[in-house]
């Protein structure tokens, strides 16, 4: 399984991708594999403040339920809302197209919690 | 060290993530829960049950022992039959359900791999108690087990296997064997889906994988392995009971509405706290609800009505079949007329839902 490396990760299965001063969250292949199949997520509005180590949301799979963490400060100016009817996104590309949210950010996705791809495989791995 | 069912290489082999379950390494998925439910109601499954406990019983007495500890009445049980029981403690709660099968010569109880230990120490506290002379053997880990579950299981089986598979009716079972593996057949699972359940000798087990479900790696068997994950969401969808949510030590059998397999017209251990119980009528019953949106209530979530408690969810899940939210429930007796409107205190989110009728699901 490879983790891409053009973005930073949380221990909580959160990965960050900076795109200029916008930040996209959503969660790794990792989480995916230990939720199954994914039926529900809960996502915060356009709008809404998030600080790094805060809670911005949960998902919901046949087996468990998660809380969703960001690693950056900032403001939610976009939510993936295709998620809401069609959770299995997250299952199929979560890398991709199963992004959750994207932040107006005022700190680096870098440094903190946030680990490198090698760091989070090295954490994780069992 | 975790316990290996025969067919573990098999899993692994097949991708399966495997979890402890009750001291057993098994698989809780090979590929998706979701994909495995709906494989198992449009054509058929296979699922690997060896963890449960088989024990066999014979001697003099052993009728007599079952009697005295099963809730269910099994003196006219005729040989070739099977029962579903309850095991119950001297205060009517349930120390395990289990399906009592009366061969030619003695009688074979499966029961929960959680409470095969607990159970083995029963008998023994019953035997000497009531001085009883019977013998019996744990054949767990000796034997093997597969369900085959799913509308299309029974014409892909009936031709391999031998003996009228077809005309087999359901909770009856026959002993026969195929190239000298013997095998006991049973109509019964755990699905809500037709099917059979097989015991075989633990050596023999990974040959008759081969031979019952060849190709079913591919993607397009009939028969596919599914994990522990659908047969929770399949026997929830079909309003089935699992150990240690449904029933429990501390929760009395009759709350459970399994009337059916509880005969307070005869002697058993329980039995007379359990006439108690139903002359006062049970304080809480089992429940299912449909809850609206697509979150789902887990074990322990308060069930309120107009916004103060009157249960908890024991079980609860996203029906792959109808797309719904569902759960079963204890609450309070005097609510549980269907169509009752509730909600579910799912972490501190208030999420309305109402009484429905058990099953959720019923095969066509």
């Amino acid at each position: 399984m490879s983790i891409p490396t053009d973005r930073t990760y949380l221990e909580t299965h959160e990965w960050h991708k900076a795109d200029g001063d916008t930040v996209v969250i959503g969660i790794t292949q990792i989480a995916v594999d230990q939720l199954t199949d994914i039926t529900f997520v809960s996502l915060p509005k356009v709008g809404t403040k998030v600080t790094a180590g805060g809670r911005f949301g949960e998902v919901e799979s046949v087996k468990a339920t998660s809380d969703l963490y960001s690693g950056v400060d900032g403001e939610v100016i976009e939510v993936n809302d295709s998620l809401n009817t069609d959770p299995g996104t997250i299952n199929r590309d979560p890398y991709n197209d199963g992004w959750m949210i994207k932040i107006k950010s005022s700190s680096p996705v870098t440094g903190g919690k946030l680990l490198s791809a090698k760091d989070y495989e090295a954490k994780v791995a069992h | 060290m975790l316990k290996h069912t025969p067919f573990h290489d098999f899993h692994v082999n097949a991708g399966g993530k495997m979890v402890d379950f009750a001291g057993w390494d098994l698989p809780i998925l090979y590929k998706s829960i979701v994909d495995e439910h709906h494989h198992t109601r449009n054509s058929g499954s296979i699922f690997d049950v060896s963890h449960m406990g088989r024990v066999r019983f014979s001697g003099p007495d052993a009728l007599k022992f079952l009697d005295t500890i099963l809730t269910r009445k099994i003196v006219d049980q005729k040989p070739g039959v099977s029962r579903y029981s309850l095991v119950c403690n001297d205060a009517g709660g349930v120390l395990d359900d289990v399906i009592v099968s009366r061969d030619s010569k003695d009688w074979l109880m499966v029961c929960n791999a959680s409470n095969r230990e607990k159970l083995l120490k029963h008998f023994r506290e019953v035997r000497s108690k009531h001085d009883f002379d019977f013998d019996f053997n744990d054949q767990t880990e000796s034997t093997a087990m597969i369900a085959l579950q799913g509308p299309k299981v029974i014409e892909r089986l009936a031709d391999i296997l031998p003996g009228d598979l077809r005309g087999l009716k359901r909770y009856h079972f026959y002993n026969d064997s195929v190239m000298l593996v013997k095998f006991s057949a049973f109509r019964s699972g755990y699905t809500g889906e037709d099917g059979i359940e097989l015991i075989l000798g633990a050596k023999m087990a990974a040959m008759a994988m081969k031979m019952l479900a060849g190709g079913l790696e591919k993607e397009n068997a009939t028969i596919r392995p599914a994990g522990l994950g659908a047969r929770d969401t399949l026997r929830l969808e079909a309003g089935m009971p699992l150990y240690g949510h449904e029933l429990l030590e501390d929760r009395n059998a009759l709350c459970s509405g399994l009337n059916f397999a509880i005969d307070l017209s005869k002697d058993f251990i329980g039995a007379t706290a359990l006439r108690d119980v139903a002359t006062k009528g049970p304080p809480q019953k089992l429940v299912g609800l449909e809850l609206e949106g697509k979150r789902i209530a887990r074990q322990g979530s308060p069930v309120l009505l107009e916004g103060k408690p009157i249960g908890e969810i024991t079980s609860g899940t996203l029906s792959p079949t109808l797309g719904k939210s569902i759960a079963m429930a204890y609450i309070d007796s005097a609510h549980t007329a269907e169509g009752t409107a509730l909600s579910v205190d799912l972490k501190g989110t208030i999420n309305p839902g109402k009484i429905v009728k058990l099953p959720f699901y019923k095969r066509p």
